[in-house]
């Protein structure tokens, strides 16, 4: 073996090639960086590593039930294709993956299943139907320890063993890793509205998302975009479901709410811009030296947050979550992590991720929100048991693994 | 108790136990500490009670701080403890061990605050799961998971289980609504994971938790997601010649795009068993009962209840009720949520399975289970949670003929053997406790089954907190890390390549 051959990515095809190449790894206590198509590489914690996994050759369907409500794929699988895959089944991945290829500066539509379920970003139907933890049913893996293992299956209903499918989701690669994912999937609601209503203040807001949120209406989104550039305030209520059911629920939302003005109603495709565009971060897409904090907090709290650093430094915002996730861009183009993560830590907990910055930043700044000692230690212990030599992703979450 | 080997008796800790009581008496005064033979006795079984031990010592804790004390000095005195809830678990999770302190979580009964802003309520684990619906359903609200047991089994023996219940289907499992816990670990160290807000970070140890059976914490607090009750329920009452017809109705309501609140079947043996006891209105000339109930607001209630009519009809129903009334849906459910009980009266004994199937295979198991039940010579009915295919055969037997348990259990066995063999799992909703405990290597290899003590290894490396349930065979954490991979053995892997 050379030198130049050492320097190679790796291209498995096959759960056998990731096993020989993991077992390879931790036998030589070499680091490897691990990807699907790459288009997460400008998130997270930069790391130095000699060799890339690269697991885009592991593609492909391998099954897919539409009424026993189940799919399972390769890990490397496209999300283009699942999505495309399922929606000709009327069907989706109902925790609407985010698509943060443009907020990064990359193009849209990109990205596999194992990107996906290792950064576990859901988008703004998360108040209702959670993220990608809550629909994963299953995966085949290959630890750091270079050992083939199974968690779950591919029912619903499971609770044999400990869910580690739920213990590698959102783990960035820093534990195994994945060949083959199972997850639920659920039929794509048949139509949907947007009750908006035009120029509340972030309280207001926070207060009428509470109500709609709280009432029958079955709301399954709740986001407030306040004014910026000329735009008045937007406060934004998505309704889905059955024709008859959301023309009902519409109707029902708008009066509800009639205290805070006139509701403008969207109509179905309209909406779902709406949302798609919330999902995928757009109104920060474009200058990509501004650093960008994806806040997760109490709901009612998000606004108290935001306007505690926007007291001590130039920022742009939007809620979604009904506040409980906040999108804040950095006008003056530096992180303010100390300012940002004191805010959250004094109203009520939550977490700060650095989701856009420079490498420089990434390294300078921790990107995750810093846990607690003994939680930290927990968490180490935790990641060590399954690669103990820390040859996944060495780095990507914090400068301990 | 039929051939379930338990850990090795710890001689050593048998031995101090009148200096073991005296120290915990230290950090639980007064009545807190348990350590009479009567006393102790109430604590014996959980709910599968074919097993009993009589724990060590019980110890009731009031406070965090006291759970903390008591971990702390049970690790360091290497003493086993085992956690326990209410004692409803269906798979003896929280069966005591003679050497272990059982540490009950009861006295932590306090509803500690309810934020109907942000949809969630924080209470302390022996909080009952309908205790938390009856603290908010004044406002409208409910907590969605709803095991059968809900009456009395409390949220932290639900984090434990990870329950779930008849609306799970459409609500998510006790995983899927809770938010954030706080607990402690054996060294007496308190995590806090997630809270109000709507994700935890970083690794999802709330996620692993959630089901681990008692072995990797003691929780103290739990943040549950609470629920805007639907504006209105109704249930649809469904007869079918045969089990296939009442399968395929099932699959093609799902098909449709309609994700009932709960979707429920039961076989003939059930449906006579539970008409007879509690006259419920059920047609007895039907093979398969099927109870599909759709929540939400009117408007889409009465649009879906014709949608699963036309369904019905199609798959040759036989007989069709729509409830109108309240009273009409709560009689609809009445049979199903005796169905246990009125087994229970057609048979001295009986004994509940759970295992979960792809639902396109019920024809198949049920055929199977009709096989067992001709070469085992008893009768079993079945209940089934037909939209997540979670099936519950309840064995019928008696436990004074002698060998009779022995053999139920081995029919039971092969039941969950079968699930695992057509696609499915050895249980949905009641664990594995110590009931499933040896049936796990059929379903995972070594090497699953040790990548999961691993992360056992992480929260309790001397493995204290409730050994010898879910896994069959206890590795020592410094034998499970150790790594048996060749340093320069393996060559670079022959892989394509740039």
């Amino acid at each position: 073996m050379t030198t130049d051959t050492m320097d190679a990515d790796l291209h498995p095809k096959t759960a056998e090639d990731v096993l020989a190449a993991v077992q390879w790894a931790a036998g030589e206590q070499i680091p490897m960086e691990i990807i699907g198509q790459g288009t997460k590489r400008a998130m997270g914690r930069p790391m130095q590593t000699a060799h890339t996994l690269e697991l885009s050759g592991m593609s492909g369907v391998t099954l897919f039930e539409p009424e026993e409500l189940v799919m399972t794929a390769k890990a490397g699988t496209p999300l283009a294709e699942i999505h495309a895959l399922l929606a000709k089944h009327d069907q989706e991945l109902q925790f609407e993956p985010a698509d943060l290829g443009p907020l990064l500066g990359n193009a849209t539509g990109q990205g596999t299943l194992g990107g996906m379920v290792n950064t576990n970003f859901a988008g703004p139907r998360r108040l209702k139907a959670g993220s990608a933890r809550d629909h994963i049913l299953g995966i085949a893996a290959v630890s750091g320890r270079g050992e083939v293992f199974k968690s779950g299956g591919r029912v619903v209903k499971n609770v044999t063993g400990y869910d580690l499918s739920k213990g590698v989701t959102g783990a960035w690669g820093t534990l195994a890793v994945l060949t083959d994912i199972t997850m639920k999937v659920l039929p794509r609601a048949e139509t949907e509205k947007t009750v908006a209503f035009e120029g509340l203040s972030d309280a207001d807001a926070s207060s009428a998302m509470a109500t709609a949120m709280g009432s029958d209406c079955e709301v399954s989104s709740a986001a407030h975009m306040p004014a910026h550039g000329g735009e008045p305030a937007r406060t934004l209520l998505r309704v889905e479901g059955f024709e008859a059911s959301v023309a009902y629920r519409v109707e029902k939302l708008a009066k509800l709410l009639a205290v805070h003005g006139n509701a403008d109603i969207s109509d179905v495709d309209a909406s779902r811009k709406i949302w798609a565009d919330l999902r995928d971060v757009a109104p920060f897409i474009g200058d990509t030296s501004l650093p960008v904090w994806r806040i997760s907090c109490t709901p009612s709290h998000g606004h108290v947050i935001a306007a505690a650093i926007a007291n001590e430094t130039s920022i742009s915002c939007f809620y979604d979550w009904q506040g409980g996730l906040i999108w804040m861009q950095m006008e003056d183009g530096e992180p303010m992590a100390d300012l940002v993560r004191g805010a959250v830590n004094t109203n009520g907990g939550g977490h700060a991720t650095l989701i856009r910055a420079t490498a420089e930043q990434r390294l300078a700044t921790p990107v995750f929100h810093p846990q607690p000692g003994p939680l930290a230690a927990l968490s180490r212990r935790y990641r060590e048991n399954f690669d103990p030599h820390g040859v996944l992703n060495p780095g990507r979450i914090s400068v301990e693994g | 108790m039929s051939g379930l080997v338990m850990p090795a008796l710890d001689q050593k800790v048998l031995a101090r136990r009148a200096a073991i009581v005296k120290s915990l008496q230290a950090i639980v005064p007064g009545e807190g500490v348990v350590a009479d033979e009567s006393g102790m006795r109430v604590f014996e079984s959980d709910g599968l009670t074919a097993y009993r031990a009589l724990p060590l010592i019980v110890v009731l804790p009031e406070t965090v701080d006291q759970v903390a004390q008591v971990l702390k000095y049970c690790h360091g005195e290497g003493i086993k403890v085992v956690p326990r809830g209410s004692g409803t678990s269906l798979s003896g999770g929280a069966l005591p061990l003679e050497d272990g302190v059982l540490l009950v979580m009861s006295r932590f009964n306090r509803i500690l605050d309810i934020d109907y802003d942000n949809r969630c309520a924080v209470v302390q684990p022996g909080v009952t799961n309908l205790g938390i619906t009856h603290a908010v359903q004044g406002e409208g609200f409910y907590y969605a998971p709803d095991p059968s047991s809900q009456i009395a089994c409390s949220i932290g023996g639900n984090v434990a289980e990870n329950s779930g219940g008849v609306h799970c289907l459409k609500y998510g499992l006790t995983s899927n609504n809770v938010l954030g816990i706080e607990m402690v670990t054996i060294e007496g160290e308190l995590i806090r994971l997630g809270g109000k807000h709507l994700e935890a970070d970083q690794y999802d140890l709330l996620g692993v938790i959630t089901g681990s059976e008692g072995l990797l914490g003691v929780v103290t607090e739990v943040t549950v997601r609470i629920l805007q009750s639907p504006e209105t329920a109704r249930a649809l009452l469904i007869g079918f010649p045969t089990s296939e017809e009442g399968g395929q109705c099932v699959a093609d309501i799902i098909s449709a795009g309609i994700i009932p609140g709960g979707m429920e079947m039961m076989d003939s043996l059930a449906i006579q068993a539970a008409e007879d006891f509690v006259h419920a209105g059920y047609p007895l000339d039907v093979e398969a009962l099927l109870i599909v109930e759709l929540d939400g607001p009117e408007a889409e209630v009465d649009y879906l209840i014709g949608r699963v009519e036309e369904i019905a009809s199609k798959n040759g129903s036989t007989t069709l009720r729509v409830s109108n009334t309240e009273e009409e849906r709560m009689s609809f459910w009445a049979g199903r949520k005796a169905a246990f009980p009125a087994v229970g009266r057609i048979s001295p004994d009986y004994y509940c399975m759970d295992g979960t199937i792809p639902r396109k295979e019920l024809p198949t198991v049920l055929a199977r289970m009709r096989e067992l039940s001709d070469h085992y010579n008893l009768r079993v009915a079945n209940v089934f949670h037909a939209g997540d295919g979670n099936l519950h055969p309840l064995i019928l037997y008696d436990a004074n003929v002698p060998g009779e348990l022995e053999k139920t259990e081995e029919f039971g066995a092969e039941i969950l053997k079968l699930c695992v063999e057509v696609g499915g799992v050895l249980t949905g909703e009641h664990g594995v406790g110590v009931e499933k405990r040896d049936l796990m290597e059929h379903m995972f290899t070594e090497d699953d089954l040790k990548q999961q003590q691993r992360v056992k290894c992480a929260f309790d490396a001397d493995h204290l907190l409730n050994p010898g349930k879910v896994f069959p065979q206890l590795h020592r954490c410094a034998e499970l890390g150790r790594m048996h991979v060749h340093k320069g053995k393996t060559a670079f892997p022959d892989l394509p390549r740039f």
